[in-house]
């Protein structure tokens, strides 16, 4: 088989064989943090494959693309491929998963065992939900992520809430994923069908049977298992406690990608029309969000928490952007998942180093730390300057575009309000970021902060900090070489209004994929 | 000239900082300032040469662009630079000034600890200043602007240990993001309007169309005003500045009076073109600017930190150049801007030298009889309070009095222009009054130090404003002898050179009613062609010569007033003014600069901290979104509890369930199949 049509499921079954492997490797030193090392890193390098050998494609149609019947009946199929953005979203995915075990490495001491397979397994759901067209594929790889996460917040939590936040996160998120599951049978009902690419053929032909009122609550279905996955504000209630309890390594992947990307592969594709029609909601959710996020974060003493509600900020920002459907505000949205991969991933890390030197995350009780810890100093300002949205810097790019989006979109009709709104972000941003800096940093050395020996990054702390702060630059000035490969998808959306999308490229895949079955009525 | 070198003049104060970014902390003090001076010295160069061509050939416009920064479908933005006359003077002033108080910073920071730190981020502040005023695009150029404004906040917080330091440079950072927020939305505003944020395409677009005037361009006019406001300190955002001084003096020097804080008045003259079609944001710009010019000049009148006495004069000053912006005069205002960069410059390093001569003492009550102790500080700052004080034939006269009076002929609206210029007149008078004051205060009279204990006083006083500066033997002129002292030749030569240029530099604008040709104004006609021409035809019609000699004589009589108040109550009845007035409640409201730092606090910010705490923290968070959980969570308890009954263990229980279960199946059969038949 060519490498091209493998290249997915070797990126999605390889860390799958280094679970396996890992529990059945002894729990013994550094052997679990240096065997899921390799496996993450070669999981990395396989999806280095993809921006390597991608070609430019127009949207609707996928690249690395792998079609077989997985079940005859109902009709399903292990199909994978992947467009622009689900390419990025691998990329940045293997990326992060060596990061988040380099900075395991001495956070975990015990049950490293089952510390790493959890986190592979977590790994190998999330690269599935990326890479699959199939909607019954997609479903059980979504739902698979959820296990591991919940036992690593249950298992592996810092306070003794942590059952509770697991608890909380599951349920969060597995109640609306039965009515998603119920929205994606209602739909292979009319359609006999669960292939994303032919679903959102018939959608955007309006071929997809059901009666307004049906499709419209299908499509809140979906959208609202998204939602709080995301999550997007009022329906966070998991984020905080998830957040806090969660170790380094898991929070970093805990929210935003798989909410979002699931929006815009499903959401947008398979309901266009239900999409416009709940943009308004979405916007001035988005922009009220934002606001919320900033105001709840600057209240927060504790470091994790306020990440968290920075975190719910960030992700407003791409909930209004995506549901802008104007080309800067989805091409932006996209790229704000990449970048809030990165700087969200890197406050974490940091906050982590933190923690694991000072064993609170508390921040009146640090204080003064520039003067001692000169490097992590550097890289906390890089980092809150990528995440306040400095020009020149990733995030700035994406915000910018978001931003600007939402003044020309024609989906609200209080756009230019909820702009206004949104914009104000720029300064609470900086308020709580700068803030955060200066309590934790400036100053006179805080009670903690003098009781314990500084020790600066060493070299392992370095090689997980360093392709972060390299990227937020390189993503600040290069956007154009991301971002060129997410543009088919945002112009599909943008004029999706007007112009019924993806009418010929469509047109061989339904010739051999999409067999229509009559069995339906007798 | 090549225009692809036009990369370089802002690149290599970037390269300066990632070395000394990096290595700087490896590197001996000489090698950092060598390296930071360089790296400022080569774009000096080149900028000089730019002028060369420039001067050689009449006329210079040149572009560069580079690739893509942004593009999405149907908008993009690129890497572009652009000079013209205008960045031309800009150029100068920011690489010429930029490369004196590099040069004097060497001497005066050679004590500091982070001395490496320090050059870095002066070299980083350098890179984004030269890509504001190099920008060929609305965007880029916000770069540059949020570029200054973070090098700006590094170095408020540079002596990070002291918390009041930190907290000005938050506040810096934060109120400058206010002004942002209205540049952002400018923008998007100009993106929805033009699909486009080149300079180029807009100005031409808006030139096409004379029909335009008002409408969404003021919009756009007034939302650029807010981003001004907040970089140029001008009201309601000035309250950041005052605070800056935080910052080690040559910061204070070149961010905080030279150059930073013009951007603002530059941004203004830069999109002078929308400005013009919309006479209402231009009345806003020349009101605020004139108001700000006499605030700030009131309250500089009270302080006594010579610090702070020069930061409100230069919010002060900067509404000048509002004010000339506002009344259509850009020229006058730019001219107003390069001037004040000469003698502001030199009064902020001047008054360093004399810090740096009482090691470290900054209040003014604790000075007094410098004036033969410290002579070449003494005698280069008096050029530069004649100069700011508008007293001819020193630069602030000429560009000072250009704006007041292009604001008295400004014929869009007479009665505002009569108004505002008694406003900027009177301001004027209050800048010569608080001058001269700390000239005497400063130079004059006895000596109000205890010269014995100057080093201890100040080892023990600013311990924290230096942390661990003073307490290495390294030292060699500050512990060596503890008196006042001199300061070295590298901090006094900058001083001289400002010193010069603010005696000369108003000589190229002289007026042709005082017998100049105003070589300046020429000078940039090619930018503000349109709009200085129209003026000046209407202008010759309505105010003469003569007049324009009646006024210049006003404004200096008005200057020599505020001297000679200055003169009696500080020279010479020393004390009077503080016995008379001391108590009285408006003193008390201008010395705590009207309340406004409080004013804020009580009805922005903690209305907002203490709301969101309560309602949002309180309310929404922890009652509707985690509540809602709750109740989620207790519907499904109820429910288990339910179903768990069934799960009793009981082999009976289970058989009646199972009966139950199979009734409810076997009727669902028989319904059903009722129904089909």
């Amino acid at each position: 088989m060519h490498l091209d049509q493998s290249i997915l499921s070797l990126i999605v079954f390889t860390p799958l064989v280094g679970a396996v492997v890992l529990a059945l490797l002894p729990d013994r030193g550094k052997l679990q943090p240096a065997a899921a090392l390799i496996v993450t890193l070669l999981t990395f390098l396989f999806t280095l494959h993809l921006p390597a050998h991608w070609h430019s494609i127009p949207a609707g149609t996928y690249n690395f693309e792998l079609d077989r019947v997985w079940i005859a009946s109902p009709n399903i199929h292990y199909h994978v491929g992947v467009d622009g953005l689900s390419m990025w979203l691998l990329v940045l995915s293997g990326l992060l998963a060596p990061l988040g075990v380099l900075a395991s490495w001495n956070a975990i001491a015990s049950r490293r065992k089952l510390f790493y397979t959890l986190f592979l397994l977590q790994q190998v759901s999330m690269l599935g939900v990326f890479v699959s067209l199939d909607l019954f594929l997609y479903y059980a790889f979504w739902e698979m992520a959820l296990v591991p996460m919940t036992i690593l917040i249950a298992t592996f939590g810092r306070t003794d809430n942590r059952r509770r936040a697991a608890l909380k996160y599951f349920l969060y998120a597995f109640i609306p994923s039965a009515l998603l599951l119920v929205g994606m049978l209602w739909i292979y009902n009319g359609t006999h069908t669960f292939d994303v690419p032919t679903l959102t053929y018939l959608a955007a032909t309006h071929q997809i049977p059901g009666s307004a009122q049906a499709l419209w609550l299908a499509s809140l279905a979906f959208l609202i298992a998204f939602a709080v996955k995301v999550p997007v504000f009022p329906l966070h209630g998991w984020l905080s406690e998830g957040i806090q309890e969660a170790p380094t390594a898991a929070v970093m992947v805990l929210a935003g990608k798989l909410g979002l990307y699931s929006i815009l592969r499903f959401s947008f594709g398979i309901f266009p029309e239900q999409s416009h029609r709940i943009a308004p909601l979405m916007i001035a959710l988005g922009a009220i969000g934002i606001v919320y996020g900033a105001l709840l974060a600057y209240l927060q003493n504790d470091l994790k928490k306020l990440a968290a509600y920075s975190t719910l900020g960030h992700l407003s920002f791409i909930t209004l952007g995506i549901f802008t459907f104007t080309a800067m505000g989805v091409d932006g949205g996209m790229y704000q998942i990449l970048n809030h991969g990165i700087s969200g991933g890197a406050l974490f890390l940091l906050m982590g180093l933190l923690y694991e030197r000072y064993g609170t995350y508390d921040m009146r009780a640090l204080g003064g730390l520039a003067k001692v810890l000169p490097w992590i100093v550097t890289m906390f300002v890089i980092t809150a300057l990528s995440n306040v949205g400095l020009p020149m810097l990733n995030s700035f790019v994406g915000e910018f575009l978001i931003l600007a989006g939402s003044m020309r979109t024609a989906f609200s009709a209080h756009a230019v309000l909820w702009c206004v709104i949104a914009t104000t972000g720029v300064i609470l941003s900086a308020a709580y970021l700068l803030s955060m800096i200066q309590r934790v940093f400036y100053g006179a050395l805080g009670t903690r902060s003098r009781e314990v020996q500084p020790i600066d990054l060493n070299l392992r702390e370095h090689v997980t900090l360093w392709p972060l702060m390299i990227l937020f630059l390189a993503m600040g000035i290069g956007s154009t070489y991301w971002m060129r490969s997410l543009h088919p998808l945002a112009t599909a959306y943008s004029s999706a209004a007007d112009v019924p999308p993806l009418k010929n490229p469509i047109v061989h895949v339904e010739a051999e994929t999409y067999v229509p079955v009559n069995g339906g009525q007798r | 000239m090549n225009p692809n070198y036009l990369w370089l003049i802002p690149v290599l104060p970037f390269a300066g900082f990632l070395i000394n970014g990096t290595l700087g902390r490896k590197l001996a003090r000489p090698a950092v300032a060598g390296i930071a001076l360089l790296f400022t010295a080569i774009p000096a160069l080149l900028v000089a040469w730019l002028w060369s061509t420039m001067l050689s050939t009449g006329a210079l416009t040149m572009s560069v662009t580079s690739r893509s920064w942004i593009t999405v479908p149907g908008f993009h933005v690129n890497f572009a630079f652009a000079v013209d006359h205008l960045t031309l003077i800009m150029l100068a002033v920011v690489t010429g000034v930029g490369f004196l108080i590099h040069i004097y910073s060497a001497g005066y920071m050679a004590h500091e600890e982070g001395y490496w730190r320090f050059f870095a981020y002066l070299n980083l502040f350098m890179f984004f200043m030269l890509v504001l005023v190099l920008a060929a695009n609305f965007l880029l150029l916000f770069v540059g602007w949020e570029g200054v404004g973070l090098a700006s906040y590094l170095l408020i917080g540079f002596y990070f240990t002291k918390d009041s330091a930190a907290n000005a440079g938050k506040k810096a950072f934060v109120v400058n993001r206010i002004g942002d927020f209205g540049f952002l939305l400018a923008m998007f505003l100009i993106i929805a309007h033009f699909g486009s944020l080149s300079f180029g395409d807009v100005f031409a677009a808006v030139n096409a169309h004379p029909a335009w005037q008002g409408g969404f361009l003021t919009a756009i006019a007034l939302l650029l005003l807010v981003g001004a406001a907040g970089k140029s300190a001008q009201l309601p955002l000035y309250v950041w500045l005052p605070d800056a001084m935080e910052g080690p003096t040559p910061v204070s020097a070149l961010i905080h009076a030279a150059t930073m804080v013009t951007a603002g008045v530059y941004m203004v003259c830069r999109t002078h073109v929308i400005f013009d079609r919309s006479p209402l944001a231009l009345s806003v710009v020349a009101i605020i600017g004139a108001a700000t010019a006499i605030f700030a000049a009131t309250i500089g009148m009270v302080q006594h930190d010579i610090k702070r006495v020069l930061a409100y004069s230069t919010v002060s000053q900067l509404g000048y150049m509002f004010l000339g912006c506002g009344v259509a005069a850009y020229s006058a205002a730019v001219f107003h801007l390069m001037t004040h960069a000469f003698f502001k410059a030199l009064l902020f390093l001047a008054a360093g030298s004399v810090i740096h001569a009482l090691s470290g003492e900054q209040d003014m009550r604790l000075m007094g009889g410098l004036k033969k102790r410290i002579p070449v500080t003494y005698w280069t700052m008096t050029a530069g309070v004649i100069a700011i004080a508008g007293i001819p034939p020193l630069a602030g006269f000429f560009s000072k009095d250009e704006i007041l009076y292009r604001t008295f002929a400004f014929e869009a609206n007479p009665m505002l222009g009569k108004l505002l210029w008694a406003v900027g007149l009177l301001t004027a008078g209050l800048t010569s009054f608080y001058m001269f004051r700390l000239w005497y205060k400063t130079f004059a009279g006895e000596e109000r130090f205890d010269e014995a204990h100057l080093g201890q006083a100040h080892a023990v006083v600013h311990a924290d404003e230096h942390p661990a500066g003073h307490d290495e033997g390294q030292d060699t002129s500050h512990q060596g002898h503890h008196g006042v002292h001199e300061s070295p030749w590298i901090m006094l030569a900058p001083l001289c050179i400002l010193a010069l240029l603010s005696i000369i530099g108003g000589w190229i604008g002289i007026p042709q009613a005082l017998g100049g040709s105003n070589h300046f104004e020429h000078f940039l006609d090619p930018v503000f062609a349109a709009t200085t021409h129209a003026e000046n035809a209407v202008n010759a019609d309505q105010v003469s010569h003569s007049m324009e000699l009646v006024l210049a004589a006003v404004s200096v009589l008005v200057a020599l007033i505020g001297w000679f108040v200055a003169r009696i109550f500080y020279l010479k009845k020393p004390g009077t003014l503080g016995a008379r007035f001391g108590n009285s409640a408006l003193y008390k409201l201008v010395a705590n600069k009207y309340w406004v730092d409080e004013a804020y606090d009580a009805t922005i910010v903690q209305p907002t901290v203490i709301g969101s705490r309560i309602l949002l923290w309180g309310f929404v968070e922890n009652v509707l979104v985690n509540g809602s959980g709750f109740v989620s969570a207790a519907i499904t308890r109820l429910f288990a509890s339910v179903t768990r009954k069934m799960q009793s263990g009981n082999i009976r229980s289970y058989a009646g369930w199972l009966a139950v279960g199979a009734a409810i199946i076997l009727i669902a059969m028989t319904a059903s199949a009722l129904h089909i038949h």
